[in-house]
């Protein structure tokens, strides 16, 4: 047996008392505590109280750097994510300069070797067409070599079809998943307010519900007839979930993410007194009708919806504190994801298994990243999780640079205390 | 009275005898037009701030006067002449006209919330004067008030709304104002210019402008932006006036006495034929004059608030 140099004591899983033994970075034995221990040389972590869970992943963030670093730069997003319970995540290519070319992506994984070498991990994706214009393929070879894992035009859908189709194809040959950022470009792009009785009435311009499903649509039918993987990006509404049903009912290598805003929120939060125009809600896609909510939830319990992402957008608050026409769109979310979406878990509403899978096994499968499950060879990616410690989100104890979310000064539940990416301890 | 409301967002805020208050205020201060001194000292010293971020001299001059009229202060911060054609917040504008301690902003924006922007940050009154196609509730008030002196009671009345609706705050505003006063609302407007959830709201929705008019006491024509056609919201001018377009032949489907209303500036021979704008039933210029009164009323019951405290 390896030499253990980490045991992690009288942990919480699954609400039995464990012991966690770690060597090299990898699990090597998860079992029922004992009174006493000889631990010989190993780093012992008592854990009584806590409860231990595997990594998130998140496979859709904006770290913002290079480019934009006063909203969030790599040091600062990667500080949110461990704080965050995430061990890896994927960072979309619209930066300034994009993440078109090797040179982008290399200042960005440097930076998190200097700032956090023994992570989170960072994942860069590449642009699927130079400098997101839709009209030239990106060096996705040179990409890929460099570090990128995945390939999108997130915030940029393609428009031409044509384009979007060789994408998919060269970057099948990388062994690349494409990530679709679906919004037609035509109907109410970025509006930031769901095309409906509440925009109706707030006389914002807004975007349909099917300006993403047309989208989901085309990419149901293209992935079928390209038989090559294409994922969904933050999926909001109902019509997108049937057409991914029906996709993954005829086989078609379909996968989808949600976030934990439409899992919580809807439309109606921007006509309520208070929060009447709150720039913080808005978002592209933009929040949805209750009965989207509903679907969003029911699709990620039965698996429709592979996973949860926190399409994490940081802003800073000046941006955010003007007109709701001139402010841009974007959630803040890697520090509140684990909070908001443990407490659904405990409310009955999102599945304990569904939980799991969509931040941890189901991200790792579909991008082909090391995931914990807590078996011996594992990596021992995992934090310790007090479920009962209460928080206020606030500029203060958000460890992200943007502040921009609706659930600023709202009370949460559960925080991590300590974060271990293969078996080192990183806060 | 005592007044409760700190902001004028919109008229969804008001009471059926709150609005009633303020049409009874205005009336009181219609006598005083007919004065040869048509001025009162009732707002001496005080100030009040308009505030234009989109260019609207109708709107613009009505609350001057009715700031002069009670001998308010009253200062324009135009859209050409405000730091806001250099790039400057509507933050940083808030917090300057906070500096200048006023008693009250008139704020007309091109922006949706606008107004409830300001409101959430200033201490003195905010009154909207027409958020991008969100609210304008002195217009809804100004048109019920002149309603509501030719007929007395609006309750039970058939008001149409034609025009573009989908981008008007004028619709909106008025929509909640004649229900809250027991009218019935129509709108007319082709598909295109209706909002998309119009099931949802207290309305009946035509597309047929004769079938729309059939026994209506009012028609409420709306301006339209010429440029709806570059949006494709619409094939063209003369297409749009000829279904859509108020003429007489649709007067004579309405019920006897119709009056004929117009927020200005109108678009004679588009939204309404010329002969209808100037005919008996017009209510044009009534409109006008109620402008000014009703804008007196609010601004003295939104100013005057404080000092019944
Ligand atoms: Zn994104």
């Amino acid at each position: 047996m390896a030499k253990i140099d980490l045991i992690v004591r009288r942990a919480t899983l699954d609400g039995k008392e464990v012991d966690v033994f770690v060597s090299k970075g990898k699990i090597v034995e998860v079992k029922k505590s004992v009174k006493s221990l000889d631990a010989d040389d190993a780093k012992v972590e008592e854990a009584f109280g806590l409860t231990l869970m595997p990594s998130m992943t998140d496979v859709h963030v904006h770290l913002r750097e290079p480019g934009y670093e006063y909203k969030e730069d790599v040091e600062s997003g990667l500080r949110a994510a461990a704080w965050g319970g995430f061990s890896n995540i994927m960072c979309m290519a619209n930066t300034k300069p994009i993440n078109d070319n090797a040179s982008v992506t290399e200042m960005m994984l440097d930076k998190a070797r200097t700032y956090w070498p023994k992570g989170p991990r960072l994942i860069p994706i590449g642009a699927l067409t130079k400098g997101l214009s839709g009209k030239e393929l990106a060096p996705m070879a040179e990409l890929a070599e460099s570090g990128c894992g995945a390939f999108s035009n997130d915030g940029v859908p393609v428009k031409s079809t044509k384009i979007f189709r060789r994408a998919i194809e060269y970057a099948s040959d990388w062994n690349r998943v494409v990530i679709d950022h679906c919004e037609d470009p035509y109907m109410g792009v970025a509006a930031g307010v769901n095309e409906g009785e509440v925009s109706s009435r707030l006389g914002l311009p807004a975007q349909p519900d099917i300006a993403e499903a047309l989208q989901v649509g085309r990419d149901v039918l293209l992935a079928e007839y390209l038989d090559l993987p294409i994922h969904l990006a933050h999926i909001s509404c109902k019509k997108s979930v049937d057409l991914i049903r029906f996709a993954k009912e005829r086989g078609v290598k379909i996968s989808a993410e949600t976030t934990p805003h439409y899992l919580t929120m809807t439309e109606d939060y921007l006509e309520a007194e208070g929060t009447e125009y709150d720039t913080n809600a808005k978002v592209n896609p933009p929040l949805r009708t209750e009965a989207d909510r509903q679907s969003i939830i029911e699709a990620l319990n039965d698996g429709t919806i592979d996973c949860l992402a926190t399409d994490h957008a940081p802003h800073a608050t000046f941006e955010k504190e003007t007109e709701f026409d001139v402010a841009p769109c974007g959630i803040t979310g890697l520090d509140t994801a684990l909070s908001v979406t443990w407490q659904l878990v405990k409310d009955g509403v999102l599945d304990k298994d569904a939980f799991t899978r969509a931040w941890t096994t189901a991200p790792c499968g579909i991008f082909n990243l090391p995931v914990n499950t807590f078996a011996p060879g594992d990596p021992a990616d995992f934090f310790l999780f007090d479920e009962g410690e209460e928080w206020t989100v606030s500029n203060e104890t958000l460890y992200s640079k943007g502040k921009n979310t609706p659930l600023l000064g709202s009370t949460l539940k559960g925080r991590v205390k300590t974060h271990f990416i293969a078996g080192k301890k990183i806060v | 009275m005592k007044w409760l409301h700190k902001d004028l967002l919109d008229v969804s805020q008001l009471s059926k005898s709150e609005v009633m208050a303020i049409f009874e205020t205005a009336g009181r201060f219609q006598e005083l037009q007919e004065r040869p001194v048509k001025k009162v000292p009732t707002l001496k010293g005080r100030s009040v701030i308009l505030f234009f971020a989109e260019p609207s001299t109708r709107t613009k001059t009505s609350f001057d006067v009715a700031g002069k009229r009670l001998s308010a202060d009253t200062f324009s911060l135009a859209k050409s002449s405000s730091s806001l054609t250099k790039g400057e917040s509507l933050k940083d504008t808030a917090l300057t006209l906070q500096a200048m301690a006023p008693d009250a902003i008139v704020i007309r924006h091109w922006c949706s919330g606008a107004a409830r922007f300001l409101a959430d940050r200033l201490d003195c009154a905010v009154i909207n004067a027409g958020d991008g196609r969100h609210a304008h509730p002195t217009q809804a008030i100004l048109d019920s008030f002149t309603l509501h002196q030719e007929w007395g009671d609006i309750a039970g009345k058939t008001i149409l709304i034609l025009g573009d609706i989908a981008h008007s705050r004028v619709a909106r505003s008025n929509v909640v104002m004649l229900n809250k006063l027991g009218a019935k609302v129509r709108l007319c407007a082709p598909r295109t210019l209706m909002p998309p959830a119009v099931k949802s709201w207290p309305v009946q929705a035509y597309s047929d402008l004769n079938e729309a008019v059939k026994g209506v006491d009012a028609v409420m024509c709306l301006r339209l932006q010429l440029e709806r056609q570059k949006d494709g919201l619409l094939p063209d001018l003369r297409e749009y006036a000829r279904t859509f377009g108020l003429g007489q032949k649709h007067i004579d489907l309405a019920n006897p006495d119709v009056r004929i209303m117009h927020p200005g500036p109108m678009n004679r021979g588009v939204e309404i034929s010329s002969d209808l704008a100037d005919s008996a039933g017009s209510l044009v210029l009534d409109q006008v004059s109620s402008g000014v009164v009703t804008r007196m009323a609010l601004l003295f019951l939104y100013m005057t608030r404080k000092g019944e405290e």
